[in-house]
């Protein structure tokens, strides 16, 4: 099977590791991946702060670049959400018919990395090995925009050595929202407080999540108060294998 | 604590509003356990309805169809209620809606007025303007009575007291009804409240009243409470005015069997609420024998006009998404300077003020999109939030002040360098090198200046890995070869 990696701007930047676990284990798991060297951005944070123009532009490229991939793999739900849920608004209103058609196509090949794992290559047990106290935060984009259920979790229950503890409140947003994190710092701040609370009280060694956007917030607190937690994207649990340990996120 | 601004037109923007409020631990805590506890009970009662979402369809579809064909309805309504006996009256504006209001008032030359579930008059802020004319206004609702003896403002759209614990509830019956040795113990608290009221029920004989539906096909008006002092209030005085935007009417008298059942689940997790009034018009020798219907645009067809924000209107005061919202659990409703706080506050209200004001509202969200999935009549929350910050933008983009504002030249720098890649790999290089500075020896980053200030608050951030993913694939690529 061909897909085609969207690594995102965020996880190419700063988590490149994140990208290299994607690929450790669909490579693994048998998947010809391609990386399409135009990319950019999905237009997500341009879109969600106002910028309809500018994200639209982003989003013009985005499905002009992968009018052609056999799919495309996202490990990161905001962005598939991004994608699946104010495309068709931004080309309704600012793109035309031949755009429109070109989504429409594109749109039934675009998956999150564990949407991606489970329905289209029809797997849970990856074949890894992560022998550590894992909780797992469910990102409200791939909760609430994709609705991905407990794909992530039965992924994570047939990783080898790993204990899986339960989050409390596992669907209340940590408070990152992209700029909302700028803009409404205090309040954002507030919302990890409460987050934090939950996610400590876990005693894992790490957190885990679909998005490195929420792994940041919650990463960035916990490194800020010398919590003794760590932060994992999903991706990098799954890499993962007695032979190869998962690479060290920091 | 400054006095509480419930005004958007001169309310502090939504950060700054919050901030006193992130330190007071006694609100922040009396907040989460009220919305805790609403949120258990709705949790329960939703599970209960297998059909909760095929409910959940047809309120919305009752809903939507009553804003594509309001004209319609609102003079079925008016014609309904005519004839039934009331006097409809229609209001441009709130100035219209609170000259009709003391209008009628000093016909009936009265000097006091009990009121009930009306939110509409705190958007009109008839209050103030009543007193202004010698009437003094007493709130029934019990939440709303116990604001008006403490100098307080709403909080929340079904709960305006829930910022207020009982304790505080004692001082404030103690010190404004001069009880002393009054006990914080519920039952107290009510018997205070029910004993005070009672006098007022007994002599003031004019009343103004909200409405939850306005049922287009008999000129009915309802209201639902849970206390019975609305009851007193509709049924006692000789003169009532009901206050309703005019959104709120429903076609038919059996749309209430979906509308009742998604209310009282999603507004207070009842399966039915303890009082459902329901009248038309005036009936001779029995209840109030002129009733009075004022319906308010106010910005409303404003709203109706545009496709998206339309589903605003939608909205029937249930406060699910408040209760949901992890925005409003930090932050209460005062935050939002206005009447309406929380997810649909941060809608409403900039649009009822044309986009003049509030425009920090749309902001104030992280949209995680828990409200859109607790809202009884599928209001897409966050779908109107981003529809209304492009407009903001839509708005800075006319202002010279733009070429200031970091946030939006970062935003147009960004868009520069997501245009290709080639820019983007120079983005990412100049990132990279400039972050250096400000990057530990850890590899992490503790303190950074301007915007970024605002991540590294209460947040550190990993430095700037020396190789980004593409070229890791690329090198990879190479080796492979």
């Amino acid at each position: 099977m061909r897909a085609s990696l969207f690594i995102t701007c965020y996880n190419d930047t700063l988590f490149p590791e994140t990208g290299r676990a994607v690929v450790q284990v669909l490579e693994r798991l048998g998947v010809e991946l391609e990386f399409h060297p135009g990319q950019t951005c999905c237009g997500q944070m341009h879109a969600n702060t106002g910028f309809r123009a500018e994200a639209y532009s982003q989003a013009k490229r985005f499905v002009r670049l992968y009018q052609d991939a056999d799919a495309v793999v996202i490990p990161s739900s905001s962005c598939v959400a991004m994608i699946r849920d104010q495309y068709r608004g931004l080309f309704a209103d600012l793109g035309d018919s031949d755009l429109r058609s070109q989504f429409t196509a594109l749109l039934p090949r675009i998956f999150e990395l564990s949407e991606f794992l489970v329905d289209r290559l029809g797997v849970e047990d990856v074949g890894a090995y992560f022998p550590h106290r894992v909780t797992y935060h469910a990102s409200c984009h791939g909760l609430r925009g994709l609705h991905v259920g407990d794909r992530p979790l039965r992924l994570l229950s047939k990783v080898r050595g790993l204990e899986l503890v339960p989050l409390a409140n596992m669907d209340r947003c940590c408070g990152f929202g992209g700029t909302f994190s700028i803009k409404n710092s205090e309040v954002s701040s507030a919302m990890l407080a409460g987050k934090l609370q939950d996610v400590l009280s876990t005693r894992a060694e790490y957190c885990t999540a679909l998005d490195n956007s929420c792994l940041m917030h919650i990463g960035g607190a916990l490194h800020r108060q010398y919590a003794g937690m760590q932060t994992i994207h999903i991706a990098g649990i799954l890499a993962g294998t007695e032979a190869s340990s998962a690479e060290p996120r920091s | 604590m400054s006095p509480t601004v419930l005004d958007p037109r001169v309310a502090p923007p939504f950060p700054e509003a919050a901030l006193p409020i992130l330190r007071n631990a006694q609100l922040r805590k009396n907040v989460a356990h009220a919305t805790d506890v609403i949120q258990a009970k709705r949790a329960v009662l939703v599970a209960e309805k297998a059909d909760w979402q095929q409910l959940r369809s047809a309120a919305a579809s009752i809903r939507s169809n009553v804003l594509e064909n309001l004209t319609a309805y609102l003079e079925e309504f008016e014609s309904r209620c005519t004839a039934a006996g009331g006097v409809v009256h229609w209001a441009r504006d709130a100035a219209e809606a609170r000259s009709i209001v003391i209008d009628i008032l000093r016909e009936e030359r009265a000097t006091e007025v009990i009121k009930i579930k009306t939110m509409t008059s705190a958007e009109i802020e008839l209050n103030p303007a009543l007193q202004a004319v010698g009437v003094s206004a007493i709130e029934t609702d019990l939440a709303e009575l116990i604001l008006q003896l403490g100098d307080d403002e709403p909080s929340h759209i079904v709960a305006p007291a829930l910022h207020v614990n009982r304790s505080q509830v004692r001082e404030i019956f103690a010190r404004r009804m001069g009880l002393s040795d009054l006990s914080d113990d519920p039952q107290a608290l009510t018997a205070a409240a029910r004993s005070y009221l009672r006098r007022k029920f007994l002599t003031v004989h004019a009343a103004i009243s909200g409405a939850n539906f306005l049922i287009a096909e008999t000129g009915t008006v309802s209201i639902v409470e849970s206390e019975g002092n609305g009851r007193m209030c509709l049924t006692l005085p000789q003169t009532l005015i009901t206050l309703a935007g005019i959104e709120k009417v429903i076609p038919r008298f059996q749309d209430l069997e979906v509308m009742l059942q998604v209310l009282a689940r999603s507004a207070t997790g009842e399966r039915m609420n303890p009082y459902t009034s329901l009248w038309s018009g005036v009936t001779p020798g029995d209840g109030p024998q002129s009733f009075h219907v004022v319906l308010l645009d106010n910005g409303r067809s404003s709203i109706l006009a545009r496709q998206t924000e339309r589903q605003t209107l939608r909205c029937i005061r249930c406060g699910a998404c408040q209760n949901i919202c992890p925005v409003y659990r930090q932050t209460g409703g005062h935050a939002y300077g206005s009447i309406y706080g929380g997810p649909i506050g941060a809608i409403l209200t900039p649009q009822l003020m044309q986009m003049q004001h509030a425009q920090s509202l749309p902001y104030a969200s992280s949209l995680c999109a828990a409200c859109y999935e607790v809202c009884p009549v599928k209001i897409n929350i966050p779908e109107v939030l981003i529809e209304l910050r492009a407009q903001v933008v839509d708005q800075e983009r006319r202002q010279s002040r733009r070429w200031f504002d970091l946030m939006f030249l970062g935003m147009k720098a960004a868009n520069f360098a997501f245009a290709s890649s080639l820019r983007f790999r120079v983005a990412q290089w100049l990132g990279r090198i400039g972050s250096r500075v400000f990057t530990r020896k850890d590899g992490w980053i503790h303190r950074l200046p301007s915007l970024g200030a605002r991540w590294t608050v209460t947040r550190d951030l990993r430095g700037l890995p020396d190789q980004t993913f593409r070229q890791w694939w690329t090198a990879r690529r190479k080796e492979d070869r």
